[in-house]
């Protein structure tokens, strides 16, 4: 029996879709509207308006000039900076996705949790993101393109990373809406059909992302961020209190799957978890997350040195207040025996089960909550990626900040109605599986590109060369084991999921540092390249 | 010219380095691999995982209070008077001179 975790496509779509499926809820009939419907819709439109209004006050302080649309002038304080952060990292992953798998193999994932998002990122935001704050301030940077660019003398570098940043970013920002779309079925019975809710969802969001910039969506994440908490720790009270306690709970899992209470699952039952998949996933989600363009460009943001600091040291607390209570109800929802269905999410059904309509309407609110503060985010970082990175430097040289904040609030919308396009296709009937895939495998994707730039912020001997070996070299990699079949040679398996058992995606992250490195050694620097630019000098 | 404070300070610098390796290494307990035992209505496994988030939270705000700062090679007044050989950077090497030719 083959490891049902263990394929790289599922260990990476488990944290993007959500687990809904494309085209099933869509189809859906339409049902009857009631007033349970109703009530849904107004739990939903309050939150909505009250995203709006917020992105509203934001924009009345935010000027018409680039850096202050896409890094609110690098003012940011702690709490919203730590809640921007965290609320851009979850996606429909924490409500729907993961307790999903903890339903079906088990809480391990609260582990993977903890060492991706609570540790090995938070190791990064010091030596990834402290070291980007300081240089950006420095030199002005906004993007992680620009900063590359610079030092490197390359305008070519620069479109190179901005382009495949790009690459994975658009049918992520697809993927949630589909899911976004589907969450609104799935509450209103099919009341709201796919479309509707997509579009809206979507409109919403680039109501506030072109008026308000980063200022806009900061404060609304603060907002989803704090909502997602409060929801999920009430959800448990209800759920823990109505189910009689936490030792009934695990009681009723030892009777009916004992094996969710071992950690890895037991040893005979075909156990889903293996040490390999917990590392493998945490490693590379880890490093991948820093590359996003909305989490990277976090790096540039901070007020001052403390606010990383604080937010350094919160980081653990938030990743267990938050995933721990979301993947348990997953879990105890087995123990519970709840039922279900082929396409639908566990946790709307634990809580139709367990607690009031309006409650469950809440945590839905909830969940769209975290699909909207990662896309809105990653809306406005991919326009600043389009447009400073590629319509700038290649089309416009000469345009001015404001013209360039003009142009970056077009390509927020024509960013989001774009993918929109695709996701109505997707969700219609499907025909995109490509770009399905391509959003699936994103984290693996941007995990290529941390280590060269790793290397280049440290190693002042990196080259230009060197990091067009690194990063085109393991996106190549990579790219060819998403996307050719596997073929045996002589007896060995290439281009399959995994090599010694080790996943794909950590030997193409080995991969970009030998080449980075290796190519950079053997190379010398172009006249252009100026590693003093990463040599950050007191004030 | 390692004074005893500069080995002092690398030395810290290398006890810092160990104390993340653990809190990595140690996230997951490996040691309860297959461990299902029970405590107060929870897995064990899990409650190591809730202290083990709180010790983290705790070494880094103790690290963001003594040692922030130390592998990025800021450029103090002593940091630049050296050659910048600090563990994280490395050595400069030939693109020391390098860099000084493109004086803009």
């Amino acid at each position: 029996m083959t490891d049902p975790l263990a394929t790289s496509g599922t260990l990476l779509a488990a944290r993007t879709l959500a687990a809904v499926a494309p085209g099933s809820a869509a189809l859906a009939p339409l049902q009857a509207w009631t007033g349970e419907t109703t009530l849904q819709l107004a739990v939903v439109g309050v939150y909505l308006l009250a995203a709006l209004a917020l992105g509203l006050i934001a924009y009345r302080v935010t000027s018409r000039e680039a850096e202050d649309y896409y890094l609110a002038s690098r003012s940011l304080g702690t709490v919203v900076l730590l809640f921007t952060t965290f609320a851009t990292l979850l996606s429909a992953f924490t409500f729907f996705g993961g307790p999903n798998v903890a339903y079906s193999f088990g809480p391990e994932w609260i582990l993977v949790m903890g060492l991706m998002d609570g540790i090995l990122f938070a190791v990064l935001w010091y030596v990834l993101g402290y070291r980007q704050w300081l240089v950006g301030r420095q030199h002005g940077y906004v993007t992680l393109g620009e900063m590359l660019g610079d030092r490197f003398g390359s305008t070519t570098l620069r479109a190179v990373v901005a382009g495949v940043s790009i690459f994975w970013l658009f049918p992520y920002v697809m993927l949630q809406q589909v899911g976004a779309g589907q969450a609104l079925v799935g509450l209103t019975n099919g009341a709201v059909p796919y479309w509707a809710g997509a579009t809206l969802i979507t409109l919403f969001m680039i109501g506030y992302v072109v008026v308000a910039g980063l200022r806009g969506v900061a404060w609304t994440d603060t907002l989803q961020g704090l909502f997602m908490l409060l929801v999920t720790w009430a959800a448990v009270a209800w759920v823990v209190s109505a189910a009689g306690g936490l030792g009934a709970l695990s009681s009723a899992l030892a009777g009916t799957r004992p094996e969710f209470l071992a950690l890895g699952g037991a040893p005979a039952a075909g156990a889903p978890y293996s040490v390999q998949y917990v590392i493998a996933t945490a490693v590379t989600i880890a490093f991948g997350v820093t590359m996003f363009p909305q989490i990277n460009q976090r790096f540039f943001v901070a007020r001052d040195a403390r606010v990383l600091k604080r937010s350094f040291a919160l980081w653990p607390v938030l990743v267990v207040l938050l995933f721990v209570p979301a993947f348990l109800l997953g879990t105890w929802a087995a123990g519970l025996g709840i039922e279900v269905p082929q396409g639908s999410n566990v946790l709307p059904l634990l809580l139709n089960e367990y607690t009031p309509v309006w409650f469950a309407a809440l945590v839905i609110a909830g969940a769209l909550a975290a699909m909207m503060s990662s896309s809105d985010s990653m809306l406005l970082s991919g326009s600043s990626y389009l447009t400073r990175d590629l319509y700038r430097p290649l089309v416009e040289p000469d345009a001015s900040d404001d013209r360039e904040g003009w142009v970056a609030r077009v390509g927020v919308a024509v960013f989001a109605l774009g993918s929109l396009a695709a996701a109505l296709l997707q969700g219609g009937g499907g025909g995109l599986d490509v770009l399905v895939t391509i959003g699936d495998t994103a984290f693996g994707g941007y995990a290529q590109l941390a280590l060269p730039v790793l290397v280049a912020l440290y190693w002042a001997r990196t080259t230009r060369t060197g990091m067009f070996a690194g990063v085109l070299g393991s996106q190549a990699f990579y790219l060819a084991h998403v996307f050719v079949p596997e073929v045996t040679v002589a007896g060995v398996t290439l281009l399959g999921d995994a090599y010694l058992t080790w996943d794909f995606a950590l030997w193409g992250m080995l991969l970009s540092l030998v080449l980075t490195v290796g190519v950079s050694a053997l190379t010398s620097a172009a006249p252009e390249e100026d590693a003093r630019t990463f040599t950050v000098g007191a004030d | 010219m390692a004074s005893s404070t500069e080995m002092a300070r690398t030395v810290r610098d290398y006890l810092w380095i160990l104390a993340f390796a653990v809190l990595i290494a140690f996230a997951v307990p490996w040691f309860l691999w297959r461990d299902a035992t029970v405590v107060a209505g929870l897995p064990v496994w899990l409650w190591w995982h809730v202290g083990w988030m709180a010790l983290a939270a705790l070494v880094f705000h103790a690290f963001t209070r003594s040692a922030w700062d130390r592998g990025m090679a800021i450029g103090t007044d002593r940091a630049a008077e050296s050659t910048g050989s600090t563990p994280a950077e490395g050595t400069p090497g030939p693109n020391a001179a390098d860099a000084e030719v493109h004086d803009d």
